[in-house]
């Protein structure tokens, strides 16, 4: 049995497999049921059952969210699917992976999503930056338009599906998918509340699903080879599998797909072949910029969402960021620091002028000028720009980092005050 | 009813002089793709950008003319993302990724010897009009960092890259 | 934004007191409601919530159990039965205070020089969320300014980025050239380049925004400190609508006007023409002293005796833009049947079947709040953001009543904007113009019909038809499009509350008349049991043209006073507060006077008949006295006296000798004019007032009161009297803060921004408290029949038309300053079709002959016009626009002329301008 659909078909050193060889190993066998007469509540079904938590950041159950999406003849006819291809996300690169690596994949998942939601037209939202992704994208999509998986009718179901392939002006609050639709409306890319949600009122005011790439590209092999495989793979309390990918000073950094559950520590050392020499693993974000440091006193724990959370961090994207013993945390904070203040929207007051504050500490600290005050006022600002504070989730992101390392960080902050310099530097 | 119509000056002829036909089937195009003029608005944006290096203010009128938006939302729009150039680019933009892998990676001692060799900082172009640098949050390459972008072309592990061999192909080959 | 039709209430626990609060509602706006002081910025009582500034979060838990609670923004969550808040929980006030400090770590902390300084709602804000202590010591983030015009400043370094001047300017007002710019805290609120902003509701921003961002340039230019301002409930005297308004004096000068809440009427907003077109009244020729024709000044008593001397002879010719006591003080002193109207013949038409219709039973003509409620409009031959722009204003958002029934369908709350407007998307109820171009409403409108006047009135007689068989029917579908007429009358005899438009603005009575037709169609059409009266709303030109239209007698028109004159019937002419040249043929108007015996002018600035009078008395202006006004739904208002003239001028109704008192004047208007039997109600119970004590015009913290004429008398005068109203010329007296029909500028404790109105409402956005002033006039009588369609007119030749303009076309506020800032030239518009066929470019002169008179003006090559029409817009040029009749021709004048037109058009605002432009 395929133990990685998700990367069974990559191999970076040739192009991706075309339609025809991506057919060849039970590609679009999803559409090819929904063509013999599978309904789109089959589908929902069996994407419930799978388990499948969306590989976006949230983990939110990707069924579930589906069924809030308004079905019947009471509901508006016009609805949308779009997949979030923003990938912007400090230390995440597993969406480009899959993108790049077996672009069919990712359009059989979307058709099976489109169906299941009664979606006629679909949306790529692919990051601006990504031109490989884009070109090789387009040739496949236009492939699938060819060959009548895409356009009217297809395969005789009745059922119709055209994906655009939009390419972002590029922010990375164009990836949080309220922010997204707005972005692909064309206007400036501002969250919006929530309810109502997407799936009620989503692009141009109609239900609307966004999903993540990876999250998409689990759903091909779960309408091929069913549930009860798929509930398989894993080797933890969620199903499936997960890229998982490691940067940072390690001896062989990358991004590998693993059943979720699997340890990190043999993520770390057997994939990514521990630390490079002379260094030590100090910290590391489990799943990009936005989650929690972990430690290494928590590399037993295993790759699962509530493992993860359990040490107050969360999976997310599942790529890690390893900070070594020669790297200045208050550096790395920092640097995220101004990350987050630089992509905020600019729509809520915390976010908007509690981060800008926020950097301009961290350039502080910096310069040698580091301060107790100072230092208060970063822990002020944890709890200030925490969940449910700001308009969307980018500031909650920013604190993640932020709070943690002044917890586990502390000394190196202090010893910043102390010594009015970055301890770190020669 | 007797209404010229016809004689309208709309304001589309207008903006019409000042795109290029390529540039107005390829917004056309976009139209065909997005269900609201606004959408087409920021396509139509990047479109001029593709094809002019930057959007100029005569730009963002007359694309905000012919699709019959309002100027100031579109400039909006334009001022808000950050691949859309609001003042004249070099022929090549740097994308330069600063975000936290590239940074423990060293992408500044990086970056400075990039500024080094083109002499310009983040923001400025060199003075051959070939380059243009600037930064860039994450590229999604952060097991191969540090990365940057030279126009559409990803480029990988800089920190054991022979930038000079890098730019030089952008300067000869691409004039 | 809401309905005032019954609400359900619904228990919840704040800071564990039960509250009865409105079930469809969110936390913020019922705690306001309440009384309760939360902090908030981006919501506006008016435009609903988007929870950006995330100001007022509140506490809320989830059960009596529930001892931590969440913190969730007010203005965000809705009412829920039982629900349990606390504002005052320690982390809520909290975080609060630290959004505050967020807020102000780039402003600049110059409130000694900035414009907003104590009425800043951001000062209020800061206080009330208790940030007084400044913690960031870093580099702030600044911007530079725009420039916007000549009536609004920009000061971007004090923005707190609430996004509240973009959502009213753009998303509630319709403007284009305002729209947040950049991103994170570079965001920027601006145009895409300096320039004047277009939106006739710019000024508004002044009001919206809660910090000194835009402030009112004029104001500026010659500030004070709400406080230092003398002040008093005013009624903007710009159009026929009637707006509530708050002016400001200090040292004698009218130093700037401000909305004044009514929840009927302007609600929280007003026009720029309302905002900044009252200069005129500091007018540097304003009418100082009695003056014969020489021009030798009198001393007010000789010159009073004059007038009644000459009285006994004479005819007066009254003023809709007069008060109705000195209208009916004139009336009164040459008796009803030698007093006049002052309405042009065509106006005249227009207000005659407008107070008909206004006493139909089968009508009711809405006010604001209600046409705003409407579900399908027609508006007829008005170009209402012109004649009435608060209307315009209305209409806008009357389209979005569908986007409120989309968002019930999708469980989407009224105050929820962002999500309305999102699910709406260009989802609008049906809006229809009948118009001779583009206008300014186009952009929300279903469909434009466009045609000449004549033409439209006889496409609206098809209509009616269409509606209802009964209405007669206009041959041949009236020249209209019968699939486009067809869809109008399904659109409009489907909606539940209907609404038609149309009023005196240009002068076509068949327009009116089509309006009725209209409106009584889809009146018989409701069935038995639905016999509710059809909104009609007629709008009147000036802001007391009905009331001097229920002061006259039907056969007292200004055609036949001139004609009484001019056939020696009459000797003497009294004019109130009217330059005839305006409103007649010239060479009669001359005609009339030149016969004249003695003419008697009583006006406020010099003009064409003034000087032509024998004898001219200078009169009060709007803000130096007080009157009541009558305007389009017959709602009468009272306008008090918000500061003193220090010259001869007096209120007319002082002049005639008449009456001692305001009060004895308006009384024996109301007695002795039937309609105006309920004016008495405009004025307020004052019988709470401590020992029948005054309210001050001057508030608490007024100063300089013994400096401010120190340099010529270092003794103190005597505080001035006013025996006609319940104010005083003073700080003494207990301020107006508990009766609502007495205040001009709410305050109370913690607010002195304008957002304190809301502690004088018992619920937002509804009545204040003890009501609001106005006495609704007019009586419903008979009904009416349908109108017959007139007969199609053979006649050759360019039908003329009036163009209005906002600035411009009223005659006070374009001789205000800023307005002619923002003024166009006179020019006449036509199609390209005429134009090419004339020779005729855009911009170039342009001679318009016409019966009696030829005029030369700018042409004004418009895209969308009909061929057949010339629109004429006589700006401040002195042009004899009745002369010309009914048809014109045009040729190219000479290259000189347009020379003489300097002001050009550049300040046009105009969608369709053709080529050259
Ligand atoms: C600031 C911010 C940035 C985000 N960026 C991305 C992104 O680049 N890609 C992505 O798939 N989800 C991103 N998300 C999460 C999305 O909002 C959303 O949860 C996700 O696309 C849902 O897909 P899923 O259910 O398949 O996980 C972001 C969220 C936030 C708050
Ligand atoms: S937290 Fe607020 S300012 Fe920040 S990105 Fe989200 S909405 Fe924008
Ligand atoms: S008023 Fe509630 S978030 Fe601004």
């Amino acid at each position: 049995m395929v133990s990685n659909p998700l990367t069974r078909n990559i191999d970076l050193s040739r192009p991706p497999f075309d339609l025809a060889a991506y057919e060849a190993v039970d590609g679009y066998r999803g559409l090819r049921e929904i063509a013999r007469g599978l309904e789109p509540s089959d589908v929902l079904d069996k994407v419930k059952d799978s388990g499948l938590k969306g590989r976006g950041g949230a983990g939110f159950p990707t069924g579930l969210k589906w069924s809030f999406v308004p079905m019947g003849d009471d509901a508006p006819k016009q609805k949308y699917f779009v997949v979030n291809a923003d990938e912007m996300e400090p230390g995440t690169f597993k969406d480009r992976l899959l993108m790049e690596g077996d672009p069919h994949l990712l359009i059989d998942g979307m058709i099976i999503a489109s169906y299941a939601i009664q979606a006629n037209t679909a949306y790529i939202f692919l990051r601006g930056e990504y031109t490989e992704s884009e070109r090789i994208l387009r040739k496949a999509l236009a492939e699938a338009r060819e060959r009548g998986y895409l356009g009217n009718n297809i395969l005789d179901t009745g059922f119709d599906l055209e994906i655009i392939l939009h390419t972002s002006a590029g922010r990375y609050i164009c990836g949080e998918e309220t922010a997204l639709l707005n972005a692909l409306e064309g206007k400036r890319a501002n969250p919006r509340a929530k309810p109502p949600f997407p799936q009620v009122s989503g692009l141009w005011g109609k239900p609307t699903i966004v999903n993540n790439v990876e999250t998409v590209c689990n759903l091909p092999g779960i309408m091929a080879w069913g549930i009860d495989w798929y509930r398989g793979l894993t080797k933890g309390n969620d199903h499936g599998t997960k890229l998982f990918g490691v940067s940072g000073k390690v001896r062989s950094p990358g991004c590998w797909e693993l059943p979720l559950g699997t340890p990190i520590r043999e993520l770390m050392e057997v994939y990514a072949g521990g630390m490079r020499d002379g260094l030590e693993l100090k910290g590391f974000l489990p799943g990009g910029g936005s989650t929690d440091f972990m430690l290494p006193e928590h590399l037993d724990l295993n790759l699962d969402y509530d493992d993860i959370a359990g040490a107050g961090s969360r999976l997310a994207t599942g790529t890690m960021i390893v900070l070594d013993s020669q790297t200045c945390p208050v550096g790395m904070i920092g640097n995220l620091m101004t990350f987050f203040s630089h992509e905020s929207c600019g729509y809520c007051t915390p976010c908007r002028d509690g981060l800008p504050w926020v950097n301009e500490i961290f350039r502080a600290f910096e310069a040698g000028k580091g301060s107790h005050r100072d230092l208060a006022i970063l822990e002020e600002h944890v709890d200030y720009l925490g969940p449910g504070k700001t308009f969307c989730a980018l500031a909650p992101g920013a604190t993640a980092p932020l709070g943690s390392g002044l917890r586990y960080f502390r000394e190196d902050f202090e010893r910043h005050i102390s010594e009015q310099r970055c301890p770190y530097k020669q | 009813m007797n209404t010229e119509e016809n004689q309208l000056i709309a304001s589309t002829t207008v903006a019409a002089d000042y795109l290029r036909e390529t540039e107005i089937a390829e917004i056309e195009h976009e139209r065909t793709l997005y269900p609201d003029a606004r959408a087409v608005g920021l396509e139509a944006l990047k479109i001029v950008q593709k094809h002019r290096g930057w959007v100029s203010d005569e730009s963002l009128r007359a694309v905000a003319e012919y699709l019959r938006l309002p100027i100031a939302e579109l400039e909006g729009v334009a001022t808000f993302f950050n691949l859309i150039y609001r003042r004249p680019v070099g022929r090549n933009v740097i994308l330069y990724c600063n975000s936290v892998s590239c940074w423990i990676m060293g992408c500044e001692q990086v970056k400075d010897k990039i500024a080094g060799e083109l002499g310009i900082d983040f923001g400025e172009t060199t003075t051959d009009g070939n380059f243009t640098l600037i930064p860039v949050p994450c590229l999604g390459d952060c097991d191969r960092a540090p990365v940057m972008m030279v126009g559409p072309d990803q480029h990988r592990n800089l920190d054991r890259a022979d930038l000079g061999a890098i730019f030089a192909q952008y300067r000869k080959g691409k004039e | 934004m809401t309905t005032m039709t019954e609400k359900t209430k619904v228990e919840i626990i704040i800071d564990d007191v039960a509250y009865q609060v409105n079930a469809d509602s969110n936390l913020l706006q019922e705690c306001l409601s309440l009384g309760l002081d939360l902090p908030y910025f981006c919501w506006h009582p008016c435009m609903g919530s988007v929870g950006a500034c995330r100001q007022c979060a509140v506490k809320q838990y989830r059960n009596e159990e529930d001892q931590d609670g969440l913190l969730t923004m007010a203005c965000m969550t809705p009412v829920q039965p039982g629900a349990r808040i606390s504002i005052a929980d320690p982390q809520a006030v909290d975080f609060r205070a630290g959004v505050i400090e967020s807020l102000m770590i780039s402003h600049p902390h110059d409130c000694p020089v900035c414009e907003e300084g104590g009425e800043c709602h951001l000062q209020d804000m800061t206080l009330m969320s208790g940030h007084n202590y400044r913690r960031y010591d870093k580099k702030k983030v600044t911007h530079r300014n725009q420039y916007l015009g000549p009536f609004i400043n920009h000061e971007m370094n004090r923005c707190i980025t609430c996004y509240r001047c973009v959502r009213f300017y753009s998303e509630y007002a319709g403007g284009v050239d305002l729209a947040a710019q950049a991103a994170h805290h570079h965001t920027y609120f601006g145009r895409h380049e300096e320039g004047a902003l277009e939106s006739e509701f710019s000024g508004n921003l002044v009001e919206v925004c809660p910090t000194g961002v835009f402030t009112d340039k004029i104001f500026s230019e010659r500030y004070s400190r709400k406080w230092d301002l003398q002040t008093a409930p005013s009624i903007c005297t710009g159009c026929g609508v009637g707006c509530n308004t708050a002016p400001g004096e200090r040292y004698g000068e009218l130093r700037r006007i401000v909305n004044r809440y009514h929840s009927e009427l302007n609600g929280y907003f007003i026009c720029d023409r309302g905002r900044f077109g009252t200069g005129y009244v500091n007018h540097a020729e304003r009418l100082q002293q009695p003056q014969d024709a020489e021009g030798k000044t009198l001393d007010a008593e000789t010159a009073a005796a004059r007038l009644r001397e000459i009285a006994g002879k004479a005819i007066a010719i009254g003023s809709p833009r007069a008060g109705n006591e000195a209208n009916h003080a004139l009336r009164k002193l040459v008796g009803e049947a030698n007093f006049h109207g002052g309405f042009s013949a065509a106006e005249q038409a227009c207000m005659d079947e407008i107070v008909a219709f206004a006493g139909d039973p089968a009508f009711h003509n809405p006010s604001i709040r209600e046409i705003e409620q409407a579900d399908a409009v027609l508006v007829l031959g008005e170009d209402v953001t012109n004649t009435a722009p608060r209307i315009a204003l209305a209409l806008r958002q009357s389209v979005r009543n569908r986007a409120y029934e989309l968002a019930d369908s999708a469980r989407i709350p009224h105050w929820q904007d962002a999500a309305v407007r999102e699910i709406a998307q260009h989802e609008r109820s049906p809006l229809y113009l009948f118009a001779t171009g583009a206008t300014r409403l186009d952009d929300v409108a279903e469909a434009s019909v466009i045609d000449t006047p004549s033409g439209l009135a006889r496409q609206a007689f098809a209509l009616a038809h269409r509606i209802h068989a009964d209405a007669p029917a206009a041959s041949g579908d009236g020249g209209g499009n019968a699939a486009q007429l067809d869809q109008i009358a399904e659109q409009l005899a489907a909606a539940k509350r209907p609404l038609i438009v149309a009023g005196a603005g240009n002068g076509q009575v068949e327009l009116i008349r089509a309006a009725g037709n209209i409106a009584r169609a889809l009146h018989k059409r409701r069935g038995n049991g639905e016999r509710k009266p059809l909104d009609l709303c007629l709008l009147t030109g000036e802001v007391n043209s009905m009331g001097l239209h229920l002061l006259i007698r039907p056969e007292n028109s200004l055609e036949a006073a001139l004609e009484k004159l001019a056939s020696g019937e009459a000797e003497n002419l009294i004019v109130l507060e009217n330059d005839l040249y305006r409103r007649a043929p010239h060479a009669r108007v001359d005609a009339a006077l030149n016969t004249a015996r003695t003419t008697v002018a009583l006006d406020l600035l010099p003009n064409r008949t003034t000087a032509k009078a024998d004898l001219v008395l200078p009169v009060t202006a709007f803000s130096e006295q007080q009157a009541t006004y009558v305007n389009y739904e017959g709602r009468a208002q009272l306008a008090w006296q918000v500061h003193r003239n220090h010259s001869a001028a007096r209120p007319a109704w002082q002049w005639t000798g008449e009456f001692a008192h305001f009060r004895e004047a308006l009384h024996d208007c109301a007695v002795s004019a039937p309609a105006m039997a309920r004016l008495v109600e405009v004025l307020p119970d004052t019988s709470h007032l401590p020992g029948g004590g005054k309210l001050p015009r001057q508030p608490e913290r007024y100063s300089g009161r013994t400096a401010m004429k120190a340099n010529l008398n270092v003794h103190e005068p005597k505080q001035a009297q006013d025996p006609d109203s319940a104010l005083a010329f003073s700080m003494e007296g207990v301020p107006a803060r508990r009766d609502a029909t007495l205040l001009a500028s709410p305050w109370a404790p913690q607010w002195n921004s304008n957002q304190s109105i809301s502690k004088f409402q018992d619920e937002i956005n509804g009545p204040l408290r003890q009501g609001h002033g106005g006495a609704l006039l007019l009586e419903r009588g008979a009904g009416g029949g349908f109108h017959p369609v007139p007969e199609a007119d053979e006649a050759t030749g360019i039908e003329l038309t009036p163009a209005r303009q906002i600035f411009g076309s009223e005659e006070l506020s374009a001789r205000s300053e800023a307005i002619r800032k923002r003024m166009s030239d006179a020019y006449v518009a036509i199609s390209p079709g005429i134009a090419a066929g004339h020779g005729l470019t855009h911009g170039a002169a342009v001679s318009v002959r016409g019966e009696d008179a030829s005029i030369t003006v700018l042409a004004c090559v418009r895209g969308s016009m009909p061929s057949g029409v010339a629109a004429l817009h006589a700006s401040d040029r002195e042009i004899d626009f009745h002369g010309l009749g009914a048809r014109v021709s045009l040729a190219p004048a000479a290259g000189d002329a347009a020379v003489a037109l300097d002001r050009g058009l550049g300040e046009l605002i105009v969608s369709d301008l053709a080529q050259g432009s």
